[in-house]
């Protein structure tokens, strides 16, 4: 993608609740308004090491939406941090829009996969880790991002049971935890992961200083889950 | 003489040596035929498990990587089971890679229905860009399976079986062969069945096809031999019967044709026995076929199997 600097103005953690309002026309948008807004912003802002222009780049970090619905969030940080245009926010949905209700990675430039059907993301970041580590790309890492809802689909738990024991150490995944998964109990999503080996932490999903120390801690031969809890979706 | 699935693993295990891209996934189907290319290429032969959804999930992040994924199991697991992730994790993510399945129709006809997929190439109809290969001999498919991974990051399907004709002809990945002229009809034979047809079609006057790849659909051939007989085409398929109808009838659109379409039932048969027994049992032995073939070309009725 070419930037040139007449167009690109710095966007900050507090330009997106008036991103959001380009595609939803709602100004109004608080954090609260999505559940995954703290978590993209923090790995756009400060984990991943992936820009505009390395969004091709073999050695970059690969950020998998699994959760796809309600993808505002999502499009407004891909717009704050330079990948999509600012001015393609207001089509959101519509017919020559690249960005859908669900987002498409042949449309969206720095999208790595599309995502929408719950469940398929964290398989492929699977496959994706496998690959990178078959070609000898140590450094890049891979993140999935699910909620907890979606971890009803069993996809999923063939993704987990087989990561841990396998050691994918380069592959993370980010569990937005709203408490809408249905027949959910206390502390069963971290301990799902960890009894397959995984390294996990629970934190605050709206703490931005949490979330950055659990995403960043070192977690060597085992691949890492972070449950980033947010306010319940039906309270 | 040795199976299609017999030179799987010989066959890619030589192409993982050779090219770097090339990546193996199983679904704990075939592990043993792939030890030792395992142990050379730890990194890129992969088994995870009885984890259909995982096959094809994990084999779409390869590709998404820049690898060949080359993923194996049985046709019911990696097809059917799956299909979603078929559609989206390879389709929708717009990566390609090649599935090689195992057990066809009913090659294992003691193990029953749910070691069946006499529908695998049907639901992959349902999607769009896939390449077919449905060989016919062992040496067919190694050719096949060479062509298949070297074609570039195309979606393609590689269905291996334990049926099987007696020679290989000389496939290229693509076009339909002619292996007999006539003027009375059209019969194609789909991979293993052409040495039924052959049998069932002796004495006839009628032009005999015979593909290995399927789709995309070689209509060229079949214009060209309904213009020298006449349109009257006999589809001789091992899987789902009518699989092919309507790429036949597209391919003969602006020209008067019937077509009938032979191959696997749809009814259940809940019968275990011996491959012959079924073959026989969807009117797909050399007998069933002639009968159903002159009946269909002589204007008659003809009885429906299965």
């Amino acid at each position: 993608m070419t930037t040139t600097t007449e167009e690109r103005r710095t966007y900050g953690y507090a330009d997106l609740p008036r991103l959001m309002g380009l595609m939803t026309g709602d100004e109004k948008h608080g954090p609260a308004a999505t559940s995954t807004l703290d978590v993209l912003w923090v790995l756009y802002d400060r984990v991943l090491r992936v820009g505009p222009r390395s969004a091709r780049d073999p050695g970059r970090d690969r950020f998998l939406l699994s959760k796809g619905h309600g993808p505002m969030a999502y499009y407004a940080v891909l717009a704050a941090k330079g990948f999509v245009p600012v001015d393609l926010l207001p089509g959101f949905g519509s017919y020559d829009s690249p960005l859908g209700h669900h987002p498409d990675r042949v449309l969206v430039p720095g999208a790595e996969i599309g995502s929408g059907s719950l469940g398929h993301g964290l398989p492929i970041g699977v496959g994706t880790a496998l690959g990178l580590r078959a070609q000898g790309l140590d450094e890049p890492r891979v993140w999935v991002l699910v909620g907890d809802a979606e971890l009803d689909e069993g996809s999923n738990h063939e993704a987990i049971a087989f990561a841990g024991p396998a050691g994918l150490d380069r592959l993370h995944t980010v569990v937005v935890d709203n408490a809408s998964a249905t027949h959910a109990r206390p502390g069963g999503i971290a301990a799902r992961f960890e009894a397959a080996g995984w390294s996990t932490a629970t934190v605050d999903g709206r703490d931005h200083a949490a979330l950055y120390e659990a995403l960043t801690a070192a977690h060597p031969g085992r691949p890492r889950v972070v449950v980033a809890r947010v306010e319940p979706k039906y309270s | 003489m040795d199976t299609m699935r017999d030179r799987f693993a010989p066959v890619v295990s030589r192409l993982l040596d050779e090219d770097p891209r090339v990546a193996v996934v199983l679904a704990a189907i075939g592990t043993d035929s792939f030890a030792a290319a395992a142990r050379r290429h730890p990194d890129r032969v992969i088994n995870v498990g009885i984890r259909e959804q995982l096959l094809i999930g994990a084999g779409a992040g390869l590709a998404l990587t820049g690898l060949r994924p080359v993923l194996h199991t049985f046709a019911s697991f990696l097809v059917e089971r799956p299909f979603e992730q078929v559609k989206l994790d390879l389709g929708h993510q717009d990566v390609g890679a090649v599935l090689v399945s195992a057990a066809a129709s009913f090659d294992w006809p003691a193990g029953g229905y749910t070691h069946m997929a006499p529908g695998d190439v049907a639901l992959l109809d349902t999607l769009d860009g896939w390449t077919v290969h449905v060989p016919g001999h062992p040496d067919e498919a190694e050719t096949l399976l060479r062509h298949a991974v070297a074609a570039d990051d195309d979606k393609v399907y590689v269905r291996l079986s334990a049926q099987a004709n007696a020679r290989a002809l000389p496939v290229d990945g693509q076009r339909t062969h002619t292996v007999r002229e006539g003027r009375r009809g059209v019969v194609v034979a789909v991979g293993p069945m052409l040495d039924a047809v052959l049998a069932a079609t002796e004495g006839l006057d009628v032009t005999v096809l015979y593909a290995a790849t399927v789709r995309p659909f070689d209509a060229a051939a079949l214009r060209r031999a309904a213009e020298g007989a006449a349109a009257d085409v006999v589809l001789v398929e091992p899987y789902l019967a009518g699989t092919s109808t309507a790429a036949a009838n597209d391919a003969l659109a602006d020209v008067p044709h019937r077509v009938l379409g032979l191959g696997v039932g749809r009814r259940e048969l809940r019968r275990y026995g011996t491959l012959s027994e079924h073959v026989s049992a969807h009117g797909l032995d050399p007998r069933s076929l002639r009968e159903r073939i002159t009946g269909f070309l002589t204007g008659g009725r003809v009885a429906a199997h299965g």
